[in-house]
């Protein structure tokens, strides 16, 4: 199967700072691709490469086979590729009304029959109308996070690059996120990268996924592969063990 | 003993346009030198409650209690001065979201040399080595390359990191951790939450967790406050978190997906009115 996305032996920069060093993935279309690896170990990076936000000095990233320039994405891309941040409150500008915030792409993308989607949109992220002329500023956290997944999906995108999507969101609020890129996903098709630092919530979303740490992929697996502990690298290993929950030192001694 | 903290009918609202957000609405709870959790989902108002014992309340908002005390000082009343010389040194909060926090213009550096300079009298070099110290404390790799960087130099969670290490670095006796590290993976959440353990446990600090993350929080806090609609719904021993009685309680620990279990789609919230009454 052809990849709908594919990043090979890409290089991303800071100066002196490999932020990327020689990455590669391949994402088979309507795939759900999982990122995981400790803060700083460039998955942010990665997506912003593929978005056309990272300066990429090497490698290469292609979209259904076709290779994307380093740095420039057109409108057209945007169309078929939407990110959503990790931080629902810088994304949104604070002073808009919701109703602004979803007419946004809209305008950008001259798509017509604004009416009837910002009303699905809201309803398909659980807001109700009623939330519709709010300013963004008035909203809490796991809103604000609904209504940037909104505004990714009111324009009909084939990709959607998902970056820490539901982290700083409470469990019933993300329980209910989830089940919507879920569904989502499986109504339209839509191909996912998803960057978590849960296991939990990576496994329970992607079929696949990549450990990353430093800049470089340390290990590729699926997810039934990290559940039954068939890991390789005791880095991955590590992060299996973290995610079981505090365990306070001074009660051990 | 007599608790460092009092809240006491808790009350935050905000008029609007379309009327009156009640964000928070009669909390009560007492804090020792202790963990104390708060959980609940978003809106709740949890970030409302310790903005409010942090004197963070926006202006526009109205804000009562018959009790905001701590250590013998009446919060709601006391002078501008007393509350900021307070909120400097005393009582700390890490913010939700590191971005609203620290200085876009300053290097992380500085900030936290600043911040440790106003409360106590040190030398520039030894404040230098100290808020090194203090970022690799936060396991921060290569502080001294970060201590040169802008806060929109960072990801997301070493910033949050950065924030944590700047609010430590001036020892407060109460901290507030709004969601703390809920944007950090794993492995350095747990060394996080060992660092606010150890200042809790030596220092005999008190701690306000606030945060989403029912299993963290239940592994971590010593109390739990859960709250739905600006209300305290349950408090439990975090002990005891699996066999909460609260419906609302349940539901917020059987929603999250975890390794090994295949639940698609995963369980929701009910809500029922009557939680919000
Ligand atoms: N604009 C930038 N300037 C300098 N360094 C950066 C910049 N953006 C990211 N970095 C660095 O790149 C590394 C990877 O960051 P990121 O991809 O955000 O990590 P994460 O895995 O946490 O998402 C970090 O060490 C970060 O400091
Ligand atoms: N500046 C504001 N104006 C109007 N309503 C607000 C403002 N800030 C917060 N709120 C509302 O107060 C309620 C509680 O918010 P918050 O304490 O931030 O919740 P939590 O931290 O539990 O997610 C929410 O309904 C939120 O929309
Ligand atoms: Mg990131
Ligand atoms: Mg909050």
């Amino acid at each position: 199967m052809r990849a709908a996305i594919a990043a090979e032996n890409l290089t991303v920069s800071y100066d002196d700072f490999l932020a990327l060093d020689d990455v590669s993935i391949d994402v088979a279309s309507g795939e759900s691709f999982g990122l995981v690896g400790e803060s700083g170990s460039g998955k942010s990076t990665l997506l912003r490469a593929i978005a056309g936000l990272a300066p990429v000095s090497d490698g290469r990233i292609a979209l259904d086979g076709e290779t994307l320039d380093a740095r420039y994405r057109d409108k057209a891309f945007y169309r078929r590729v939407q990110m959503v941040f990790q931080d629902p409150y810088g994304s949104l500008h604070p002073r808009q009304t919701v109703d602004r915030l979803l007419q946004e792409p809209l305008a950008i993308h001259g798509v017509r029959d604004a009416e009837r989607r910002i009303l699905r949109a809201l309803d398909e992220v659980g807001l109700g109308s009623s939330f519709r002329f709010r300013y963004s500023h008035q909203l809490s956290g796991g809103q604000r996070q609904r209504i940037a997944i909104a505004r990714a999906l009111i324009i009909e995108p084939e990709i959607m690059l998902l970056d820490e999507p539901t982290s700083a969101l409470d469990a019933s609020v993300q329980a209910e996120v989830l089940n919507l890129l879920e569904q989502v996903r499986r109504d339209r098709k839509l191909t996912y990268i998803m960057v978590s630092h849960d296991l939990g919530v990576v496994t329970h979303m992607c079929e696949r996924l990549a450990v990353m740490k430093s800049g470089k992929v340390v290990e590729r697996l699926s997810s039934g592969d990290l559940v039954a502990g068939r890991i390789s690298e005791a880095y991955t290993k590590n992060l299996m063990v973290a995610s079981k929950g505090f365990v306070r030192k001074a009660a051990l001694a | 003993m007599n608790p460092m903290l009092t809240v006491d009918d808790l009350r935050v609202s905000f008029p609007t346009r379309t009327g009156l957000i009640e964000a928070v609405r009669g909390v009560s709870f007492t804090l020792g030198r202790e963990r104390l959790g708060i959980v609940g989902e978003s809106g709740s108002g949890k970030s409302q409650t310790g903005r409010a014992i942090m004197g963070l309340t926006p202006a526009h908002a109205r804000i009562s209690a018959s009790k905001l005390n701590f250590d013998g000082t009446d919060l709601l009343t006391a002078p501008a001065k007393v509350r900021r010389s307070l909120r400097g040194s005393r009582i700390a909060m890490i913010l939700q979201d590191p971005k609203y926090s620290l200085n876009p213009v300053m290097s992380i550096g500085r900030q936290i040399v600043e911040t440790l300079r106003t409360h106590e009298n040190v030398g520039k070099r030894e404040a230098r080595d100290r808020a090194i110290a203090m970022l690799e404390a936060v396991q921060i790799r290569d502080a001294g390359r970060v201590f040169d960087l802008h806060p929109h130099e960072v990801s997301g969670g070493m910033g949050q990191r950065a924030m944590i290490a700047m609010m430590l670095i001036a020892g407060p006796e109460l901290l507030i951790a709004d969601e703390p590290t809920s944007a950090l993976d794993v492995t350095v959440q747990l060394d996080v939450l060992g660092i606010l353990d150890k200042l809790v446990a030596e220092r005999g600090m008190g701690l306000i967790f606030i945060s989403h993350d029912l299993r963290l929080v239940s592994s971590f806090c010593d109390r739990v406050i859960v709250m739905y609609a600006g209300r305290i719904v349950e408090e439990i021993a975090a002990v005891d978190l699996a066999n909460a009685k609260h419906p609302y309680t349940q539901g917020l620990l059987n929603c999250m997906p975890t390794l090994g279990t295949d639940r698609h789609p995963l369980p929701v919230l009910d809500r029922k009115p009557e939680w919000a009454a």
